[in-house]
């Protein structure tokens, strides 16, 4: 099964013709990790960013940076984490473990893999060169300094002179035409390479998650291509989309880029609840509690989700009818959201738990989503947002969903794919001081700025008064800050030390139920010398155990 | 798509599933594929749609949709656009039965009514830049119109490039008889077609 280049060769050949290898691949796995680590340079962009801005505001009326760079840090992290480093390591381990997982040997259509993750990677790329080439002709503005969701008239040509804005546009622009395709051949892989007797009924979590994901995809991103198609009209042919002198309208600029903006969370979220899905029952040895509800809430999940966007839009002053209806809609969402909690809740529930890293992982991902939902539910209720929207408070909120909950479970899929991947366990010891620091450092960071925002401070702001009764969340924030920053060094070294040092894993290390435990690890170019058939959702249980398989229960 | 890794062998799992759990609808990947994208191309015409109907006689300055829009040119060029769809069904079903000389003919005719419309555009245009003094920064109805009316013509456009390769393909011979290549562009074909019946209705009809 060893016997093909993919697994033994490469470390004979000389570096161009690895790399060659590795440019022109349409294999999968290939693909998946390139995603990976790409995502992970840009994790420690988008970290040190967030680390600057955090030194900024260590003490009132500082100037480590000026207010101008401040801008475009912000704009910058948001914008860096959101696209090029959550979208792209979801991708990646949806790329390399959904194929695996259904029993197929590639996904649908390999190509236009392969052009989903370099329109991805060209598209960070040419975010990341506006600190070079945006200068432009009028030499005004490095990055862009919009903030993540560029409202108009700050886009506008009078605003925004040079052509920092057009790379942040054309860049997220460039990485939404990859994600739609990574989207289309998902849906294809999905529903029709599954491996004989694999029902979707019978699918791991995971895929229902990627498979509703890649829907909310199809039809989130093209709006906001649209919408950035109209900006750049705006900016470069004259026209009048979101300029108001003209009669149009800045708030519509607002209302199309929620209605990608909003979906946009759960594209990214829904993923990391399907590694939870994974991760928990394998840890818990029981199977998930609650399969068919799982999948409704995902499903429900997805339809709801495209109808809340307004509720980041409250302050805006929109009707009262308007508010209400979204309100009622982002109550709506926390059920479906709430039965996969006591899901998860419910399969640790009576199971012997086996402390790994990936379940420490998998435990924290419920704590802080907890909070972060509930505190969701909180600024849902329109008169509560309008006194809490653009604060720390809401800074904090939504770091607890995409850092306490979706980092913490991406985090959670490292640890536990990572020896599929690699053919090495990653190192316990450093992986128990990465998760600690992780959980301290993010709750040190976080936890603050829900009591600085009550207090009043305004996101987005590069700096405080003194007197304010804000100096100690701030400054207990930055020292969370270095202390994640810290925890995510760790996870780098952990990583790169695993690779050379790390305990060989064999095929199937956690003991655990799905295809891609079936094959070796690394797999094969071809993932399975044979085509597996499936009968139950745990189809490398019932080969484990033939005389009680799954089967005969479901 | 042939590229490598989509060994023969995987084929045969995804028939032999689909025959195990009859699920014949999306069996094939390709027709999948195409549908997800044509979902994604209605969701981008929507967002343009929207934005054109929300700024419906929000104009500052003229001319208004009254003023310039002129409809003979454009009903002609529905006619034919409309007609192409008709003539590209008449290709598939000679394709299907496997007579492709009658399948070259209706497709070319398909080409040259789909040009036509483009340059019929191209006419209306002419006159709307040049007669009316309608760019798209003259006012707001320019820039809603040109972007939506220019972005369907662009998919005109694209469409008419697939289907010549397609013809070229199919006369020199390389085209597979399992090739969904053709109903594939087919549908794309008929997906430009809708979006036009509801431009038009939205721009022509109600917005006029």
């Amino acid at each position: 099964m060893q016997a093909d280049t993919y697994t033994v060769a490469p470390a004979r050949r000389p570096l161009t013709s690895v790399m060659h290898e590795w440019v022109t691949t349409v294999d999968h796995k290939q693909l998946g990790i390139m995603y990976i680590i790409a995502s992970c340079g840009f994790l420690v962009l988008g970290g040190m960013e967030a680390l600057l801005m955090r030194l900024q505001l260590w003490a009132p009326e500082m100037d480590l940076v000026s207010p101008d760079t401040f801008n475009q840090l912000f704009t910058m992290h948001g914008t860096t984490m959101i696209f090029f480093v959550v979208m792209p390591v979801e991708a990646g381990m949806a790329n390399y473990f959904v194929p695996l997982m259904i029993g197929a040997r590639d996904m649908a259509f390999p190509r236009l893999n392969a052009f989903g993750f370099w329109m991805f990677l060209f598209g960070g790329f040419l975010l990341y060169f506006s600190y070079f080439g945006a200068m432009g002709l009028y030499g005004a503005g490095s990055a862009p300094d919009i903030g993540w969701y560029a409202y108009a008239p700050l886009t506008s040509p009078a605003f925004s002179r040079g052509n920092s804005t057009d790379y942040w546009l054309l860049g997220t622009m460039l990485s939404g035409v990859g994600s739609v395709s990574f989207a289309v051949n998902m849906i294809a892989t999905i529903i029709t390479m599954r491996a004989p007797g694999m029902r979707l009924s019978t699918m791991p979590l995971f895929g229902w998650m990627i498979l509703v994901t890649s829907g909310l995809i199809l039809f989130a991103f093209p709006p906001f291509t649209a919408a950035e198609i109209m900006m750049l009209f705006d900016r470069h042919l004259g026209a009048h989309f979101f300029d108001t002198q003209a009669g149009g309208d800045g708030l519509l600029w607002q209302h199309l880029f929620w209605f990608f903006g909003h979906p946009e969370v759960y594209i990214l979220a829904l993923p990391a609840f399907g590694i939870i899905s994974e991760v928990i029952p394998v840890f818990s040895r029981k199977v998930i509690f609650g399969y068919a509800t799982m999948v409704m809430a995902t499903v429900g999940i997805g339809f709801i989700s495209m109808g809340v966007w307004a509720h980041h839009m409250f302050t805006v002053g929109m009707s009262d009818t308007i508010d209400l209806l979204f309100s009622g809609a982002t109550f709506l969402v926390a059920v479906p959201t709430g039965i996969k909690m006591f899901n998860w809740t419910a399969t640790l529930y009576g199971g012997r738990l086996r402390m790994t890293v990936p379940m420490l992982f998998a435990l924290g991902f419920l704590a802080l989503f907890l909070i972060g939902g509930l505190t969701g539910i909180m600024l849902a209720v329109v008169p509560m947002d309008w006194q809490l929207s653009d604060s720390y408070f809401l800074i904090a909120h939504f770091h607890f969903v995409a850092f306490g909950g979706i980092l913490f479970g991406i985090m959670a899929g490292y640890y536990y794919w990572y020896p599929k991947a690699v053919g090495r366990m990653m190192n316990r010891k450093l992986g128990l001081w990465h998760f600690w620091l992780q959980f301290i450092g993010f709750n040190l960071t976080f936890v603050p700025m829900h009591f600085s925002g009550v207090l009043g401070m305004p996101r987005r702001v590069y700096t405080f008064e003194a007197g304010y009764g804000m100096e100690i969340w701030n400054q207990l924030s930055t020292i969370g800050a270095v202390v994640t920053g810290i925890s995510l060094a760790i996870f780098v070294v952990n990583l790169i030390y695993s690779y050379f040092r790390g305990r060989e894993a064999g095929d199937d290390p956690w003991n655990a139920w799905t295809l891609e435990w079936a094959t070796t690890s690394p797999p094969p170019a071809y993932n399975f010398e044979e085509i597996p058939t499936v009968k139950s959702r745990r189809p490398l249980w019932d080969l484990k155990h033939p005389d009680d398989p799954d089967w005969k229960h479901e | 798509m042939n590229a490598p890794g989509a060994s023969p062998n995987q084929l045969t799992a995804a028939q032999a599933h689909a025959a195990e759990t009859g699920e014949t609808l999306f069996a094939d990947s390709k027709k999948l594929g195409m549908a997800c994208f044509l979902c994604s191309e209605s969701a981008f015409f929507i967002t343009l749609l929207v934005a054109y109907a929300l700024y419906l006689g929000k104009d500052t300055v003229g001319p208004t949709p009254a003023e310039a829009l002129s409809m003979p040119l454009v009903i002609v060029n529905t006619v034919m656009l409309l007609s192409s769809s008709g003539t590209i069904m008449l290709a598939m079903k000679h394709y299907r039965d496997g007579r492709y000389g009658q399948f070259r003919v209706f497709l070319a005719i398909t080409i040259l009514l789909g040009a036509a419309f483009v340059i019929g555009t191209a006419f209306e245009w002419k006159d709307l830049i040049e007669a009316k003094h309608l760019t798209i920064s003259r006012n707001l109805f320019g820039t809603t119109f040109y972007t939506l009316v220019g972005f369907h013509a662009a998919h005109v456009t694209i469409g008419l490039i697939l289907m010549s390769i397609l013809l070229g393909i199919q006369t020199a011979g390389h085209l597979s008889k399992e090739s969904p290549a053709a109903e594939l562009i087919s549908w794309y074909w008929h997906f430009v077609d809708g979006v036009w019946v509801v431009v038009f209705t939205l721009v022509y009809l109600i917005g006029r």
